[in-house]
């Protein structure tokens, strides 16, 4: 059979009776968690790359969008709530990596009750984030009409005063007008489905009307913070699993500290992990 | 569990981690809207504490990244080799961050330099060869 001859084989070649068959493990670490390792690396690699893309199309843009501007919207009708719904969205993605941290912990005293009470707290912690990035989405998608090809966040680069208001009709002579600053932005609102792009005169007296962002924040802001969240997702339905097959005690048979656990773990904090590198990029900086 | 920790201690590390954790997310945002004018009115103006605050922001993530790596995923217990051969790799992304960046605000100068010589009267523009190759300087000779 040809296993019993790969073995054999390694036997006479290097005279060691372990080294092949796991005895010996390379770095004292077992081959999945090493290889998870080495998975993280290479995906730390991928969000690098899109993270770097996001960084040279912004130095390559004259203006760029405001993020505390661009997601200061929250549930419940919040408005100019800059950031708070994002921090929010952070501290359960932390919550969740401690949370997990107990579940390595229970399984390490062969405790399949707490691993799986805290695998499901872990899955609670990921599917409420799922659900606040799903908001965000909407919101963005639905009240403000942002799409990979049209970002409607702009920026002004000259100060001055509008000469339309918000719907697009021009202000009567007596109505004061509403002025801007360098650097302000603004969201180009939708009205029945067309877009106003608001007239304005710049202090310097000429004519200009609201032109719409650098068209790659929204398709980064798509790819990668969706990226993310597919990695949440399918975080959420390996840590299910793993809480089934820990309360079925298939681990707790194999007598190795939970080790799947701890693997998943692994996967879930790097997850945390590169989320606090999209809110630094996105959303902070 | 870290090693050599008794369940308690193990138990008192992972919220001492969330603690520590959260308490850097706060001020991470605090800064971040410092920086962008909303706590004092104003400071969004001046341009050096902009970039104060963006380095702080860079190594508060990293501390960040830091203490989930080593702490969280148990880095800090793993032999040595192994931190190496995950560790040591990400030091080349500091090139890509140089060089990309770099190449990012090439292009910006490039767009600038093409939309003023665009918007220039033709006569105007005497170093009409800046825009051409060496090989096609003739042209400009006929």
């Amino acid at each position: 059979m040809a296993t019993t001859e790969t073995v054999t084989e390694n036997k006479t070649v290097d005279q060691q009776e372990d080294a092949w068959s796991g005895g010996k493990e390379p770095f004292k670490a077992s081959y999945g968690k090493l290889m998870m390792w080495y998975f993280l690396l290479s995906d730390a690699f991928t969000f690098a790359g899109f993270l770097i893309s996001y960084g040279a199309l912004r130095f390559s843009s004259p203006s760029w969008p405001v993020p505390d501007f661009v997601f200061s919207t929250a549930p419940f009708g919040i408005h100019d709530a800059p950031l708070i719904f994002v921090t929010i969205m952070s501290f359960l993605l932390i919550i969740s990596s401690g949370t997990m941290v107990r579940a390595v912990q229970e399984g390490h005293r062969e405790n399949v009750r707490g691993v799986v009470f805290w695998l499901l707290m872990t899955v609670l912690g990921g599917a409420g984030f799922l659900g606040c990035q799903a908001w965000e989405w909407n919101n963005l998608i639905a009240a403000e009409h942002m799409s990979v090809t049209t970002n409607p966040f702009g920026t002004h680069t000259v100060s001055g005063e509008y000469l339309e208001d918000e719907n697009g009709e021009p202000y009567g002579p007596n109505k004061e007008r509403e002025a801007f600053e360098e650097g302000e932005s603004y969201l180009i609102h939708q009205h029945d489905g067309e877009w106003v792009q608001r007239q304005f005169v710049t202090e310097a007296g000429l004519v200009g009307e609201q032109q719409f962002g650098p068209k790659a924040f929204g398709a980064l802001f798509f790819f990668i913070t969706g990226f993310h969240g597919f990695h949440v997702l399918s975080g959420v339905a390996f840590l299910l699993i793993i809480a089934i097959n820990a309360a079925s005690g298939i681990y707790a048979r194999r007598q190795n500290g939970h080790e799947m656990v701890e693997k998943i773990g692994l996967y879930w904090h790097f997850v945390d992990l590169v989320w606090v590198f999209v809110f630094l990029v996105f959303y902070l900086l | 569990m870290a090693e050599g920790l008794t369940y308690e201690e193990g138990k008192k590390h992972v919220r001492n981690g969330l603690l520590l954790l959260g308490l850097v997310t706060l001020v991470e945002v605090f800064f971040s809207l410092l920086g962008k004018g909303y706590v004092i009115e104003g400071l969004d103006n001046l341009a050096w504490l902009g970039y104060l605050i963006g380095f702080a922001l860079v190594v508060l993530s990293l501390y960040k990244a830091y203490y989930i790596v080593y702490e969280f995923m148990h880095m800090r217990y793993e032999v040595r080799g192994l931190a190496f051969s995950v560790l040591l790799p990400t030091l080349l992304l500091i090139w890509a961050i140089i060089a990309f960046f770099q190449e990012g605000t090439s292009w910006k100068q490039r767009r600038e330099q093409i939309k003023e010589k665009n918007e220039a009267p033709a006569e105007d523009v005497k170093d009409l060869q800046g825009l051409l190759l060496q090989d096609d300087v003739y042209i400009m000779n006929k």
